[in-house]
């Protein structure tokens, strides 16, 4: 699997950032071996085949990435972000995105698509479009 | 990164024995040990993983005081109801460490157990460290960077400081670290348990090689209190200066405070004099607690990149005393 980065490979640019039994961390300082019996996500499993997971798709609608080369690391963050529940306005997540560093300097859009999946990713959020 | 061989411990006793081979080093999540690995700081035979032990609960005591398991994660410390709403200094300096990333990972002893360094000592191209290399040298204090060195406490040998923002707290709430070891457990007081560096600074702290941390305990009833970071970006990044503070105030006048700083000596580095002086000073009252807090940086000895760390920290200090008292 390619879609896990090595950035900066010393815990400090979020580039490597997966799930480890649902919470997020850095795979850069995890050893593999330690993670034996554990449930390991990486951004290939966030969504089935085909499709997109609703903070892959928000971070394609808003624009949220020039290189990508931090993009899977943002957007596994992102799902701890929202599902630890630090996803309520751009200043929380500015805070509690701040382990992911981008070079090319996204961070607005990146606040936005984080803003915008947080919202698709509600609960009820589903019925909500539905109705309308 | 030099092989190795890696192995689980299911008790603390397995813990402990494996600690006999000087070889082992125990691994909890990594974040600081893997780091040294990779840098060839360290370069041990053997990795024992101490996560399987049953050391990372969070218990509130009967009196109302803390025992924060050695293997408790920060991120579960700092949501933790109790923590939040009686020891927010805890809280926050939790909060306020790392990235949310590293928060999950890492634990409280690992916490207290992180070097203490300054960017000489993980250089890419490798310069003089005594705490690196001992008798190398200090790339620091022989006319190097020493804008995020100690203001306190430093000697010829090393002028670092402590990276930890949880010890300051932990200092200011009067905290002591739980060991085990061959002998027996141990208490050392949080405010003790790192070491000035002396003539020797490759000695980070005063956990013997036979001993482990299983847990921390932090007294009941601190009163108020509050944790200022003072750093170069809003969030995730080293504090320049920092201080812990804790206080009984009545009608707005100070009746006991604690203050511990970070970012200013090889230890979080309390103010007792400060301390004592501040008894019956009015929170309303900055000239005051400056004066108060003045007490304490009589013996202050700034470095040639670093003396605004002088002024800083006693501005930090007052702050955090009012902010902790609900004044602003």
């Amino acid at each position: 699997m390619t879609g896990t980065k090595k950035g900066c490979d010393r815990g400090e640019c979020g580039a490597c950032t997966v799930l480890i039994d649902g919470r997020r961390v850095l795979s850069c300082l995890t050893l593999a071996v330690g993670a034996q019996g554990a449930e390991v996500t990486t951004i290939e499993g966030l969504a089935p085949d085909g499709e997109l997971h609703p903070l892959q798709h928000a971070f394609w609608e808003t624009d949220a990435f020039q290189c990508g080369f931090c993009t899977a690391g943002q957007v596994m963050s992102a799902v701890g972000c929202i599902n630890e529940g630090h996803a309520s306005t751009d200043t929380e997540i500015k805070e509690w995105m701040s382990g992911n560093i981008c070079r090319c300097a996204a961070y607005p859009q990146i606040v936005s698509a984080v803003s915008a999946a947080a919202a698709a990713m509600r609960p009820g959020a589903d019925d909500e479009r539905t109705d309308r | 990164m030099r092989p190795f061989t890696y192995a689980r411990a299911a008790t603390v006793d397995e813990a402990l024995g494996a600690l006999r081979d000087p070889g082992t080093r125990l691994i909890a999540c990594g974040t600081e040990l893997v780091n040294w690995l990779k840098e060839g700081i360290e370069t041990p035979a053997r990795l024992v993983d101490i996560t399987g032990l049953p050391l990372a609960g969070i218990d509130v005591s009967d009196d109302g005081g803390l025992r924060l398991g050695a293997l408790a994660r920060m991120s579960d410390v700092a949501a933790h109801p109790t923590v939040r709403d009686r020891f927010p200094v805890l809280a926050e300096s939790l909060h306020r460490a790392a990235s949310a990333q590293l928060r999950n990972m890492a634990t409280i002893g690992g916490n207290l157990m992180q070097r203490t360094r300054c960017p000489y000592f993980r250089a890419d191209v490798e310069l003089p460290c005594n705490k690196r290399l001992p008798g190398s040298g200090c790339a620091a204090l022989d006319g190097g960077d020493t804008s995020s060195h100690a203001i306190f406490g430093w000697s010829n040998d090393c002028a670092a400081t402590f990276p930890s923002d949880l010890a300051v707290a932990l200092a200011a709430l009067d905290a002591t670290v739980t060991a085990v070891g061959e002998r027996g457990v141990r208490r050392i007081p949080a405010t003790g348990f790192h070491r000035l560096p002396g003539t020797e600074p490759a000695r980070h702290n005063e956990l013997a090689p036979d001993e482990l941390i299983v847990a921390v305990d932090v007294p009941a009833a601190p009163g108020a209190s509050h944790y200022l970071k003072v750093r170069e970006r809003a969030s995730y990044e080293f504090a320049v200066v920092s201080a812990a503070v804790t206080l009984h105030a009545e009608d707005g006048v100070i009746g006991d405070a604690r203050i511990a700083l970070g970012g200013v000596a090889h230890r979080p580095w309390r103010l007792p004099a400060a301390e004592q002086a501040l008894a019956g000073i009015a929170l309303d009252d900055p000239a005051g607690l400056r004066a108060a807090v003045a007490r304490s940086f009589t013996d202050a000895r700034p470095l040639p990149g670093n003396k605004f760390k002088v002024e800083l920290a006693q501005r930090a200090a007052v702050r955090a005393l009012r902010t902790a008292g609900g004044v602003q």
